[in-house]
């Protein structure tokens, strides 16, 4: 494993000493006395002067995390106290959070984080606490009169470090918001924060590269067209050799009926190109009359990490180029925060997309009607749609050899609330699949530990303590059910849960949903298919065996 | 503890100053009649404009935090008040929060069991706490409209009759005296045992709480221990319900105590945590409906941005885009 974490035996020995939620003494201690200390696992590379330089982002220079001195620009202070304001202008959520907290503790032990590492800045209210008590100082009236009454202290270099370590200690996952009697969002916050801390070149290179990358290449991995074509034409080829079906997804074509648009890491990673060869057996098998952009190449949306902005600039991209090729709408991939933009913020910032039309499914002629303004529709919706009306040709045997459990990506739980459509194509693709503990799925679900771009290697140790819920949850069925495949609509979740299960819980495999689909898919005109999509064998299967329908 | 004795002190002192200026200088118009007015004005106007403050803020997003199935395919039943669709959803999910407190009741506690295992139970006694308490001083707050009209209205006195429920001492005991002060022992205690909450909390936590309590201790004192004389004082009330600027009559110090501490307790209210009374309802993660990509949501500043058109990137890739075969606008 990564030589930022240390191994399973340790973390787990500080877990059996130290059994209490919250880790450390701090009976003397407030809050603020605690220093801010930065150690190999638990930060990320900073953004580098190229990339800064290529996004017009501040203060692009040579540093790390781990450096006395910063190198702030010239006037900082005055930097961040200004987009604060100006902040504070724009978002009633942000000035509503900053006054409403009551500290009732409701959300301390509801992080993530914090359950994993202990650390009390961990809990949501002190994480709003480190802006709050900033923000108080702009009222100083009460402070003056009487010292440490309201808890507000300077802005000051230490407070920029404390931010950048436990801002990147959040993955906007929203949680919290969940347990909130007043739904204060740290999520909000953090959001805020980050786009403070970039405009004094206090970043992430694992956000700010792909940021960079999507914006001139048109996705995250930063493919040029020409390999992003040929890296689906692999799987095309893959495909084939599989089940012996020529399926053949466009590219650019103007006149499609959809746009089908997934984020990268389907179309590159191990294991999200499987999924990939799920959604593209499943149109093929429909028949849908679709295309993919080379341009518009990215679901995800790491400007959403970044700021606001940012997330509008690289979202323009899908309604663009829809306008360009003259679809009538969009179908989105499996995505967690790709999901919150598209549902949540795409058709304020960049519609109204008139251009297009009410979607339809042309298989079962249902009207989306929930996406009748932004256009776009999730991918398992419109695939439990099919299910439902009966139109795939689903054999669920073929995933005997896989025992689920189904993991609710937080931003489309609580950024969206679909809950039942990924269920149901589950429950008609799969024999077994059994659910996690009730407090940690569907709107209450843990994050994967490396969402909102912190999946960076060198985060490890991060990722592995801020996962540990999750891995926790899967621990349990894995012992009871013997579930040895966790199943998500998330490419993030794809990328980081591999190496999370392989931590905590050996023996677990990630899959996309739409895997499952291209594994129960009975092809029209397919060849006797003996393995998944992995080409691992499938139970019951077995060449020579006999038992297929 | 500093911050837990601090505001402790602070009270204590606050009590002392009517009390010392009503019985020995004879500043009872001070504290009987300038104080309360300008504690009312403080509190009305302090609210209304912090809440214009917040209502002139712009919503730029639909953020719902959605607890519950959205509204999508026709045969998937949505949940209606965790993920509203309609007005008078989101209207009912704002109203469970406020009258019931429903995010509360959610609450967890997580425990790290033997061998690094994490387990969750319901934890409901922040819930349950918090809800006695804040529906007692509502329950106290209306019994006391009795000092505000000339004649006592129907529902006082229902209130007081239910609340007197338990007839056991006279005058009448009111359960919602005993149950806020359990409640205000529970939230401080809470505050003070467990090392989350004290690392959290803060001066301006207990200072609210301690705050209250004194006010509900000084009123228990005077209505079942010193038996005030309750007339002058319902004629004070009327009085300044009246816009009278009269001196009151002859009234124990102890009721200046008492009346002081809530004027306090109304100007300290729109300057603090206190105005999570009106926050609750303005929440944007809870008074929105889940219908943003149905009805399009407007950000009043929408920021102009400029993005990397397909113009721009066929520009920089025609050549090798030609190559793999794609259609391009340009030769």
């Amino acid at each position: 494993m990564s030589k930022y974490v240390p191994k399973l035996p340790e973390l787990k020995k500080e877990f059996d000493e130290k059994p209490s939620v919250l880790k450390g003494d701090y009976s003397a201690r407030e809050w603020w006395d605690i220093p801010v200390e930065f150690r190999d696992g638990n930060w990320c590379f900073p953004g580098k002067s190229e990339v800064l330089e290529d996004l017009g982002f501040a203060n692009p220079r040579k540093w790390a995390a781990t450096d006395d001195d910063w190198q702030l620009p010239a006037g900082w202070q005055k930097t961040i106290s200004d987009g604060l304001q100006s902040r504070l202008k724009k978002y009633r959520s942000l000035k509503l959070f900053l006054d409403s907290c009551v500290r009732c503790g409701a959300c301390a032990d509801k992080c993530h984080f914090f359950l994993g590492t202990g650390d009390p800045k961990n809990m949501p209210v002190v994480r709003a606490e480190l802006l709050r008590s900033v923000y108080r100082h702009d009222f100083p009236l009460v402070e003056k009169i009487l010292k440490g009454f309201s808890g507000s202290r300077k802005l000051t270099e230490a407070v920029i470090k404390e931010w950048h370590m436990y801002f990147h200690q959040c993955t906007e996952c929203r949680r919290c918001s969940v347990f909130c009697p007043f739904g204060i969002d740290t999520a909000e916050i953090t959001m805020m924060v980050r786009e403070l801390l970039n405009l004094v070149g206090v970043n992430n290179n694992w956000i700010l590269a792909p940021v960079s990358n999507c914006n001139r290449t048109g996705n995250h991995l930063g493919i040029e067209p020409h390999t992003f074509v040929q890296n689906i034409n692999s799987l095309v080829e893959d495909i084939e050799d599989l089940t012996g079906v020529a399926v053949e997804p466009t590219f650019n074509r103007k006149g499609a009926e959809v746009l089908f648009v997934t984020p990268s890491g389907d179309v590159f990673g191990d294991p999200g190109v499987y999924t990939m060869m799920g959604y593209l057996l499943l149109f093929h098998h429909i028949g849908l009359d679709y295309t993919i952009s080379t341009y518009a190449s990215e679901g995800g949306n790491f400007g959403m990490f970044t700021s606001n902005d940012m997330m509008k600039k690289l979202n323009a991209k899908m309604y663009h180029e829809a306008k360009r090729l003259g679809v009538k709408w969009i179908l989105g991939g499996e995505c967690g925060h790709m999901w919150r933009v598209v549902h949540q913020y795409m058709n304020t910032m960049n519609g109204p997309a008139d251009f297009l039309q009410v979607p339809v499914s042309p298989i079962t002629g249902t009207r989306f009607t929930n996406a009748s303004a932004t256009k776009m529709v999730h991918i398992a919706e419109f695939t439990a749609d099919l299910i439902y009306h009966n139109k795939l040709k689903l054999d669920p045997k073929r995933n005997d050899h896989l025992r689920t459990t189904f993991h609710d990506s937080c931003n489309v739980a609580r950024g969206m609330g679909m809950f039942e459509e990924p269920r149901h194509v589950l429950r008609n693709v799969c024999n077994s699949f059994h659910e996690m503990p009730e407090d940690t799925i569907r709107e209450k679900t843990f994050c994967c530990g490396s969402g909102s771009g912190l999946n960076a290697e060198e985060n490890m140790e991060n990722r592995m303590r801020g996962g540990f819920p999750r891995a926790n949850a899967v621990k349990q069925v894995k012992e009871r059910h013997k579930v040895d495949s966790l199943v998500t609509i998330c490419a993030i979740d794809r990328a980081s849960l591999p190496p999370l299960m392989k931590y905590w819980n050996p023996g677990v495999s990630v899959y996309g949903l739409h895997e499952l689909v291209g594994n129960a898919l009975v092809m029209q005109g397919e060849k006797r298919r003996t393995t998944d999509l992995r080409e691992n064998t499938m139970a019951g299967f077995e060449d020579g065996g006999d038992d297929e329908e | 503890m500093k911050k837990v004795f601090m505001p402790l002190v602070m009270v204590a002192i606050l009590a002392l100053i009517p009390f010392v200026g009503v019985q020995y200088a004879g500043l009872s118009y001070l504290f009987g009649v300038i104080i309360p007015y300008t504690a009312i004005v403080v509190l009305l106007a302090g609210f209304l404009l912090r809440l214009a403050d917040w209502l002139r803020r712009p919503v730029p997003f639909r953020i719902p935090t959605t607890c519950g199935q959205e509204k999508s395919l026709e045969w998937i039943k949505y949940d209606r008040f965790e993920s509203p669709h309609r007005f008078w959803e989101v209207a009912a999910r704002v109203l469970f929060e406020v009258l019931f407190f429903r995010s509360l009741f959610r609450n967890t506690k997580a425990e790290i069991h033997k061998d690094a295992n994490l387990a969750y139970g319901s934890h409901k006694w922040l819930w349950f706490g918090g809800l006695a308490f804040h529906w007692s001083l509502l329950i106290i707050v209306l019994r006391h409209s009795r000092f505000f009209f000339p004649m006592v209205p129907g529902f006082t006195d229902l209130l007081s009759h239910v609340d007197g429920f338990f007839d056991v001492t006279l005058p009448t005991f009111y359960i919602t005296d005993a149950v806020v002060l359990v409640a205000i022992t529970f939230l401080v205690f809470r505050r003070l045992n467990d090392a989350k909450m004290r690392l959290i909390s803060l001066q301006t936590d207990y200072f609210p709480l301690f705050l209250i309590a004194a006010i509900v201790v000084v009123g228990v004192f005077m209505r079942y221990l010193t038996r005030l004389d309750i007339m002058p004082v319902k004629d004070q009330m009327l009085r300044l319900v009246n816009f009278s600027v009269d001196a009151p009559g002859d009234i124990g110090a102890l009721f200046y105590v008492h009346l002081f501490l809530v004027s306090v307790l109304a100007i300290y209210f729109p300057f603090s945590k206190l105005m999570h009374a009106g926050a609750i309802f303005l929440s944007p993660t809870r008074n929105q409906c889940n219908n943003s990509r149905e009805k399009r949501h407007i950000n009043p500043w929408n920021t102009a941005i400029k993005f990397r058109t397909y113009a721009e990137y066929e520009d920089d890739y025609r050549e090798k885009m030609k190559k793999a075969k794609l259609p391009i606008e340009k030769q």
